[in-house]
């Protein structure tokens, strides 16, 4: 269950550059529109050819630019869910289930496993429907059905949940989830929301303007991105360029301050991060006068926008968010923040 | 009232109908292939092939006839090989026929195929589905509608036709008369009457078409 993807790809100004090895279970693509995640499922199915570099997966050359090999999507065995999940509309959920099971001879074994998907992806009572006659969360299940009783060896859902209702997703998530649990290849999941990939990836890697990091566990990752790119795709508002000050200690130039650490400061700290809903009243540390310039209202939270003392003009304002039953009557004068909550991007 | 001799009506509809199943294949065919051209070369054997929709058919009449007579490039070595005459037959129609109906097919066929999901095609290759059965199972039966508006069309204008098979089958009654043909001659010869007559028949024909195909597509909608 393993796929190592070592491509570049050119496509008129943008470049990709991935360079992965992705395991068993599910591997999140987390990035902006256009960084490139689709292009990267592309490359790996087999409908766009990189320029360089090579595609294995469980020991079997897909692509190799060196030694000219690039099989047809057709011999790959990778399984690609689409966000629009590409059923075929001449076709009836059955039919279309059926396309994944050409490769069964057998009449009798094929309606068997037809039959099998379907209670199993609980698509029984629209099995005979047309694709525009049946709901989101069944087109998603028919297309997933199709795909795995293809038994591919590797799995790759592009933005599953982007085709849905904004109050289904989460309930789909866990769907999607419970269903992929019996599918043994490896997954590859790629998605723009932070949420999805925090639900559903145990490891994440993030797709920045073509480039790709390299694989992290999905926890220690949100709680220490380390680059600029991650601590913005894991959803923090406050980003600044820093440098280091002491063992301890980094300067913020152009919010005018300088924060304590709890992790060490290693040389060549590039900026610091925190996330919005940790700036505090009543923490002593890290504490500095703020001025408040706006404020935002959210269904269960305020963001309310602040600028430190000497903060540069240039530089965007400070987020804190806090829940609407914590505001204060009287918005505070300073605010601190915790050195556990300060986290080092390196680059 | 005279007999009407039918020989017209079933030489307009062979000449049409074999002409339509010809240029229904390589009109799709056409549109298949030129879609995957480099743009450049795409552009250039577009404006090609789309050239007899915008030229007179009877300039397409002269060009064929400089390509298929009897002692042109195609027409002569025909003759002397095979002693079959190209010009002034009921087939030769057909040509004439082909080449003006052509760009009909051809043009609404690609404009199906372009707003082809082209997903649904990757999705089925991941499958390990061939490309040849993706193009019959389900690029073809997606692109219906397109695809048999422009077959209808094609029909219904090589039942029409008249400048460019006027030029190269000419009209020999009983032989190359169509009914577009014998309109014209039957009108300059001042059969005011028969003409009418065959007006008539054409006009039950395209309407017949026409109504078929809306009936057809209602009941698949």
């Amino acid at each position: 269950m393993s796929l190592e993807v070592n491509i570049e790809k050119s496509l008129g100004d943008f470049r990709l550059k991935a360079s992965l090895p992705v395991e068993g279970g599910i591997t999140g693509v987390l990035g902006a529109s256009g960084s490139g995640k689709s292009m990267l499922l592309r490359c790996i199915a087999g409908i766009e050819k990189p320029d360089r570099g090579s595609i294995v997966l469980d020991g079997r050359t897909l692509f190799d630019h060196g030694k000219k090999i690039n099989l047809p999507p057709q011999k790959r065995k990778v399984g690609y869910l689409f966000q629009n999940y590409a059923l075929y509309p001449n076709m009836s959920v059955s039919k279309n289930i059926l396309c994944g099971l050409h490769g069964v001879k057998d009449k009798k074994e094929r309606e068997a496993r037809l039959g099998e998907a379907l209670r199993m992806f609980q698509l029984e009572d629209v099995a005979g429907h047309m694709p525009s006659g049946i709901s989101g969360g069944q087109a998603q299940r028919t297309a997933l059905a199709r795909i795995l009783v293809n038994k591919p060896k590797l799995l790759m859902l592009d933005e599953p949940f982007s085709a849905l209702d904004q109050h289904l997703r989460l309930r789909l998530q866990i769907e999607l989830k419970e269903m992929l649990a019996a599918y043994d290849g490896a997954i590859l999941l790629v998605t723009h929301s932070r949420d999805e990939a925090y639900h559903m990836c145990d490891k994440i890697t993030i797709a920045d303007d073509g480039v790709f990091s390299p694989v992290r566990e999905t926890k220690p990752l949100f709680a220490d991105p380390a680059t600029f790119a991650g601590a913005r795709i894991t959803g923090c508002k406050n980003i600044a360029r820093a440098e280091k000050l002491g063992e301890y200690e980094v300067r913020v130039p152009e919010w005018n301050v300088s924060f304590r650490t709890a992790q060490r400061v290693r040389d060549g700290v590039k900026g610091v991060a925190f996330r919005a809903h940790y700036l505090n009243a009543r923490t002593d540390e890290n504490r500095f006068p703020v001025t408040f310039e706006g404020e935002m209202e959210e269904p269960f939270e305020w963001i309310l926008l602040l600028r430190y003392e000497g903060q540069s003009p240039d530089s965007r304002p400070i987020w804190w968010r806090l829940p609407k039953d914590r505001r204060p009557q009287e918005l505070p004068r300073q605010l601190g923040i915790a050195p556990a909550n300060i986290l080092l991007l390196y680059e | 009232m005279t007999k009407l001799d039918l020989f017209p009506l079933w030489n307009s509809l062979r000449i049409a109908l074999i002409s339509t199943v010809i240029i229904f294949f390589a009109g799709i065919c056409a549109a298949y292939y030129i879609a995957k051209l480099p743009p450049v070369i795409k552009g250039v054997t577009d404006a090609i092939l789309t050239l007899p929709l915008v030229l007179p058919p009877t300039v397409v009449g002269y060009l064929l006839l400089r390509l298929l007579g009897p002692n042109r490039v195609i027409g002569k070595p025909l003759l002397a090989l095979f002693g079959v005459k190209l010009t002034m037959t009921w087939w030769s129609a057909v040509f004439a026929t082909m080449v003006i109906i052509f760009p009909l097919m051809y043009r609404t066929a690609r404009g199906a195929f372009e707003s082809f999901d082209r997903t649904l095609a990757y999705s089925a290759q991941t499958l390990g589905l061939s490309n040849t059965w993706i193009f019959w199972h389900i690029r073809m039966p997606v692109c219906r509608q397109g695809i048999m508006a422009g077959t209808v069309l094609a029909f219904a204008r090589a039942l029409g036709e008249y400048g460019a098979t006027s030029m190269i089958a000419g009209y020999t009654p009983g032989r190359t008369a169509t009914i577009s043909t014998t309109v014209y001659q039957l009108w300059r010869t001042n059969d005011d009457a028969a003409a009418f007559r065959w007006v008539l028949v054409n006009l039950a024909i395209s309407a017949v078409v026409l109504i078929a195909v809306n009936m057809l597509e209602r009941k698949k909608a």
